[in-house]
């Protein structure tokens, strides 16, 4: 173990970083992919059919019980719709800008598989007790960067739009764009405060997720401020975590936001014009921006891989150390902490899947005036409010 | 008196949203862990009810010997002209079907153009052509979505039937009966 610990930190920091995010790239991918499957799943489930449950490969068939079983479960469609993506046709439409048309799903990776880096997804503690977050690039402007990188994802669909030189997706492309640049607003306004509580006056101010979980991993000390530090946001900034919440359904394009392709109206939106692995690229870029925004949603509000409200990760592995001291290892904590994280996130994979089949979709002129009118006024008053509390508070913390 | 439906304006709750998105939630969340009411087709079929109008068939009499005694009516009612019928004797050294008529030397339905509107089975003299139970036709190519007449008798196989109309013919032909 500790030779393989060795043989890692002796990598040139380069070859590190290369390895570090294929095994990023190699974990999202497949998610996303199960996700489209869990998707296909939960929405039959909630419709009241069975689903996906025909593909399967001749040679498992004849597997006794677990063949049939997978069968029904409809992993095998996994496959399947990979294989056809891969493989179908991939037409290019004839009036269209070829070189912007390939690029956009293209540009729709980028900022989907960007943003990952600096996201952390767990932690572990050094021999001092600290906490060392698991994340590929530490930064300190950390939610800066995933607000910059994430927003790029509009050019993406624009481009799409425009490049595919046809009114509909054209129509999909703007609406999307303006919508995106819309609920930005609030979205940035509604963590504000969250950074503004956790940078002490005076202190080195910080934007790191890492930072606003480490505030969030504190136990119950009676009714002093210390035990705010156990309390995770969403419970001390409810609105916020609210706009947040609705901010990023607009920015994943997700129902009942869906304005960039909502089929009633512009057929398929942004994407149209696009088939197999090119439109499978826009369907992978959704659901890491879905995946990532749950992460951020779950650092910022829901004390990221704490398991609960007052019982920081910390505790628990204390806890464990009793039990068997290879729990404290570094690898078993990075673990328990990755497994807390993916379990919040998995959670608000399957709200987005819920809220679809639940909320219908808005009109067009609704989601504007929800974001400008409702939601905005809100963000600054909510932001108003927490500056003011704070101002009060802050000395006392 | 026209029945006035009142719009009450929302509530404070109601134009907040989150509660009946949350009451939405639970609709739909009772929905994920209720039973699928889905009918898994090919494994499961529909019962189909008396009187159904599948794919035409021709029916056999009680007797085992074909109706149809190419008349030609049901060609010439089809709306799609989707029925193809070549009239042609009884061959004279069939005993049983003695007295019959006339019967199609061939028969073809072609299904990709039947619109199963059933006129052939109201015109047909002989009640020799039925819209039976079966529903499901499905073939990898055209030729093979054409029926002919033997699938045809196949697929319509016998239906009891209370004329015996050739029966009485041979009667009558036999014990030199007027009409
Ligand atoms: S059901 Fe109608 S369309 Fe079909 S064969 Fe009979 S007359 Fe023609
Ligand atoms: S099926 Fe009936 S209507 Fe059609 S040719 Fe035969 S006897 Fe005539």
């Amino acid at each position: 173990m500790t030779a393989i610990v060795e043989f890692w930190n002796n990598l040139h920091p380069l070859l590190q970083g290369v390895i570090k995010g294929l095994a990023v790239i190699g974990v999202m991918f497949p998610i996303g992919g199960a996700c489209s499957l869990v998707e296909r799943k939960v929405s039959a489930a909630i419709q009241g059919r069975p689903g996906p449950n025909r593909a399967m490969p001749f040679w498992f068939a004849w597997v006794p019980v677990i063949g049939p079983f997978l069968q029904r479960l409809g992993v095998f469609h996994l496959m399947a719709d990979g294989a056809k993506m891969f493989f179908k046709e991939d037409s290019l439409p004839g009036h269209v800008n070829k070189f912007y048309f390939l690029l956009a799903p293209v540009v729709a990776m980028i900022p989907a598989l960007t943003t990952v880096t600096v996201v952390p997804f767990g932690a572990y503690f050094d021999e001092a007790g600290r906490m060392i977050p698991l994340v590929l690039a530490n930064l300190d402007v950390g939610i800066l960067a995933v607000f910059a990188i994430g927003s790029l994802g509009v050019y993406s669909l624009i481009l799409a739009g425009w490049a595919s030189n046809s009114k509909y997706p054209f129509l999909g492309g703007i609406r999307a764009s303006a919508q995106l640049i819309s609920y930005e607003l609030s979205m940035t306004l509604a963590v504000v405060p969250v950074f503004l509580m956790i940078n002490v006056p005076g202190g080195s101010g910080t934007l790191s997720l890492t930072d606003v979980v480490g505030f969030q991993s504190g136990t119950w000390q009676g009714l002093t401020m210390a035990s705010l530090h156990g309390t995770w946001f969403i419970m001390t900034m409810p609105l916020a975590a609210i706009i947040f919440l609705v901010a990023l359904f607009a920015e994943t394009n997700r129902l009942p936001f869906d304005m960039a392709e909502g089929e009633a109206d512009l057929v398929g939106g942004f994407h149209t014009e696009y088939g197999a692995m090119k439109w499978g690229l826009f369907f992978v870029a959704e659901y890491s921006h879905m995946l990532i925004g749950s992460g951020v949603f779950t650092l910022l509000f829901l004390g990221g891989w704490n398991p609960l409200p007052f019982v920081p990760l910390a505790s628990v592995v204390g806890w464990l150390a009793h039990l068997s001291p290879l729990f404290q290892h570094p690898l078993a904590v990075g673990l328990l902490s990755i497994g807390i994280f993916l379990a919040k996130v998995l959670f608000f994979m399957f709200l987005f899947m819920w809220v679809r089949w639940t909320v219908p979709r808005f009109r067009y002129d609704q989601v504007m005036k929800l974001g400008w009118q409702k939601l905005l006024p809100l963000a600054i008053g909510n932001l108003i409010f927490y500056a003011v509390l704070i101002a009060l508070l802050q000395p006392k913390l | 008196m026209p029945y006035v439906v009142e719009r009450k304006p929302l509530t404070l709750l109601e134009r907040v949203y989150i509660p009946q998105i949350l009451a939405g939630l639970r609709v739909t969340l009772k929905h994920l862990f209720a039973p699928n009411v889905t009918m898994e087709y090919p494994e499961q079929r529909p019962p189909i009810p008396a009187g159904y109008r599948g794919v035409p068939t021709l029916v056999k009499d009680p007797n085992g010997r074909e109706k149809c005694v190419s008349c030609q009516l049901c060609e010439f009612v089809c709306p799609p002209k989707a029925i193809r019928i070549t009239p042609g004797e009884v061959p004279a050294d069939q005993p049983d079907r003695a007295h019959v008529e006339k019967a199609p030397q061939a028969f073809d339905i072609d299904m990709l153009r039947c619109i199963y509107c059933g006129l052939c089975q109201e015109v047909c003299p002989e009640e020799a052509i039925f819209l039976q139970n079966q529903f499901s036709m499905t073939g990898y190519t055209r030729a093979e979505m054409v029926n002919d007449k033997a699938r045809l008798y196949e697929l319509g196989g016998t239906l009891p039937d209370q004329h015996f109309k050739w029966d009485k013919k041979k009667d009558a032909a036999e014990h030199g009966n007027a009409h």
